[in-house]
């Protein structure tokens, strides 16, 4: 029973890691059709700027960590932002060209931080609570985990309070349905475009300095192996939806600590199958629009 | 050198396509016949360059010519000869590329995958059975086409986006599988050491360099020969009309489906031979012939190049392999090492500089390497940089 619970909350955990990285590349594909390959790196600078943050200001309490997600947050924003307005922008309704814009950026971003950071891990300090378990049901749960989980559920929150409830929010919803019509409305929906890049940035840089807590180390690589998670969420939950990637995340990463704890670490192999059978029964996702 | 789309567009006629109309559309400047009698003859004339260039490359390791910069040695030395024949092995993967992207519009993100089941299905095969290189080419080959099937009638159930996304998992899964170690059989990160006990002597040793050589080109030529049959042929024009228009093209009652899974299959099969070789060549399997970094390689290439050209993907290959090992070397060498912190660490990066360097071709020159230098000829105006960015939106 308490390695049930322990591989349940372990696997919202990560669950909580793949939502924040998958819903940026939810709403940007959903609204401009774009598969942003540079998110990873959207995630590795935040990750390394809240390191960066930790390692100066003398690590381990609760004022410095609160800090690293704020700046790994506006990090990972300003980055994207700068993407959307500098690279993507350029290309107007051309797909495959933004796309490949952002592929060649992430090239580039990640040698980049091979060479400001070096190739190896390094090792991040969280505060001491990090370190402890709490007791649930018998299950000894690293605490990290609930960090984790809670930050998820806040960014949920407050994205589906500003898309259901603010005027920006409705602009970008009615752009995932039918973009055209909104522009036809006379709205401008490059502002959009920009906003809901800067928001997936900052989404995918406290994913990133969480990530760092979560597998205790941060490397250049760690936002591309998250990136391929974060697309298979994306295409089960549904392109587009945010709710089918909150829902796809926590289904994928859960299943995942199961199958590598009780299938002898197949957890990637089950996690791709769960992809071949989701598409072979509803090729659009679990909660896409069907075309 | 330019004429390979235009045949494609113009022989096409499976498909009444608007592109058609507008590439038979006579040169405003020129007579009504002059411009058809110098497309002949310039045909004729990139057949005998071609010819000349492979006869050139056949003789190249018995010469002693050197290229200061670009190779570390005269020709005839196996230093030189072991990067001319990785420079053909990827133009010919580039190739395989070409055929999903520039023909059929498909854009995978798990090319990779098949590369890596040629490296490491050879290298595995030669290490645990006791059978000949041939016979164990030939079970790789299978398992290949078996698995391409599988993957291909999978991920084909999505198309654009979300059918690259799907291919990047696939190949993630063969990435882990590699990275996993199973039972000791792929070495992890190690990679394997290719065990030479049933390899025919003429292909193993430094000695043999020129043989592996020659089996690179040879593979190139086949490569290309296949490539250019299949896209010509009547599959890779009903494949071209899908790209177009899928509808149309069910409409006739062709089949979308299975066009492109023959196509998708066939380039899996050709990028698993040349990943045969590939082990040969560099007498070892290394995780990276099987990871997300070598497909996004490919696809470097053959934007490089130009899409939707043949040419384009061979050049795109060569420049870019070529590109790599200069810039590795520029890396390490003291000049940048002196440089002060803000200058040193981009320019010790290759992977920034090939990176950034492929923004900007993405940016301002559509139509890759071949567009852009048919645009400076003046010859078609652009054309080809239109045709490119077409092809690449078809494939949304």
């Amino acid at each position: 029973m308490s390695t049930v619970v322990l591989l349940l909350f372990t696997g919202l955990g990560l669950g909580a890691l793949y939502f924040l990285v998958a819903a940026g590349l939810s709403l940007i594909y959903g609204l401009m059709g774009v598969l942003n390959f540079a998110h990873g790196a959207f995630l590795t600078l935040g990750a390394f700027t809240g390191w960066e943050i930790a390692r100066r200001t003398g690590a381990d309490n609760w004022g410095t960590f609160l800090l690293s997600l704020v700046i790994g947050a506006a990090a990972g924003a300003v980055f994207a932002a700068f993407t959307e307005f500098v690279l993507i922008r350029r290309l107007y309704q051309r797909h495959i060209e933004q796309v490949l814009v952002t592929v060649g950026l992430s090239l580039a971003a990640v040698a980049l931080f091979d060479g400001i950071w070096g190739t190896d891990p390094v090792f991040i300090q969280g505060p001491a609570w990090f370190k402890d378990t709490t007791d649930i049901l018998g299950a000894r749960i690293p605490n990290d985990r609930f960090v984790c989980i809670i930050a998820a559920l806040l960014v949920l929150l407050a994205m589906v309070f500003f898309l259901k409830r603010t005027r920006y929010g409705m602009i970008i919803r009615a752009g995932v349905e039918n973009r055209s019509m909104v522009t036809a409305l006379g709205i401008d929906v490059r502002k959009a475009f920009t906003l809901v890049f800067t928001i997936g940035g900052a989404a995918a840089g406290l994913g990133g300095v969480l990530a760092s807590h979560y597998f205790g180390y941060v490397s250049p690589l760690l936002g591309g192996s998250l990136l391929i998670f974060a697309f298979i969420v994306t295409v089960i939950g549904g392109l587009g939806s945010l709710t089918g990637a909150a829902i796809a995340a926590v289904a994928v990463a859960v299943l995942q600590q199961f199958a590598n704890f009780y299938l002898g670490g197949t957890g990637d192999f089950v996690v791709v199958l769960a992809l071949a059978l989701v598409l072979l029964f509803r090729p659009t996702g679990l909660l896409g629009r069907t075309s | 050198m330019t004429t390979d789309t235009d045949t494609a567009s113009t022989d096409g006629g499976t498909t009444p396509q608007p592109g058609i109309n507008r590439s038979r559309k006579p040169d405003a400047g020129g007579g009504p016949r002059w411009p058809r009698a110098g497309f002949r003859g310039r045909a004729v004339a990139v057949r005998a360059a071609g010819v000349a260039g492979v006869l050139l490359l056949v003789l190249l390791p018995l010469l002693n010519i050197s290229l200061p910069g670009v190779l570390p040695g005269p020709t005839y030395t196996p230093g030189s000869l072991q990067l001319l024949a990785m420079c053909m092995l990827m133009a010919a993967a580039a190739l395989t590329y070409h055929l999903l992207l520039g023909v059929a519009g498909l854009l995978s993100f798990g090319h990779a995958l098949y590369f890596g089941a040629g490296v490491y299905g050879l290298a595995i095969i030669l290490q645990n059975l006791d059978i000949p290189l041939l016979p164990a080419m030939g079970l790789t080959l299978l398992i290949v086409v078996v698995l391409a099937h599988v993957v291909g009638s999978i991920s084909l159930r999505v198309s654009g986006i979300p059918f690259a996304m799907v291919t990047l998992a696939f190949a993630q899964a063969g990435s882990v599988i590699v990275g996993r170690n199973p039972e000791g059989r792929t070495g992890g990160d190690e990679g394997l050491t290719l065990r030479t006990d049933n390899l025919p002597e003429f292909l193993v040793g430094v000695v043999n360099t020129p043989n592996l050589y020659w089996l690179a080109l040879a593979v190139l030529v086949a490569v290309f020969a296949i490539v250019t049959w299949v896209q010509f042929s009547r599959a890779g024009h009903a494949a071209a009309a899908v790209r177009e228009n899928e509808l149309r093209v069910r409409v006739l009652g062709l089949q979308p489906y299975l066009v492109k899974l023959l196509v998708f299959v066939v380039s899996a099969v050709l990028v698993c031979i040349i990943g045969m070789v590939f082990l040969l060549l560099q007498s070892g399997a290394v995780p990276r012939a099987m990871s997300a970094d070598l497909t996004i390689t490919l696809l470097v290439m053959v934007v490089l190049g130009g899409v939707g050209s043949r040419w384009g993907a061979v050049i795109g290959g060569v420049f870019y392999t070529l590109l790599d090992q200069r810039l590795t070397a520029l890396a390490n060498s003291e000049a940048v090492k002196a440089l002060p912190d803000v200058l040193r660490v981009p320019l010790s990066e290759p992977l920034f500089i090939l990176g950034t360097l492929f923004v900007l071709v993405v940016l301002f020159l559509p139509g890759g390497l071949t567009g852009t230098a048919e645009r400076l000829a003046q010859r078609r105006g652009g054309r080809r940089a239109e045709q490119s960015r077409e092809i690449l939106e078809e494939a949304a």
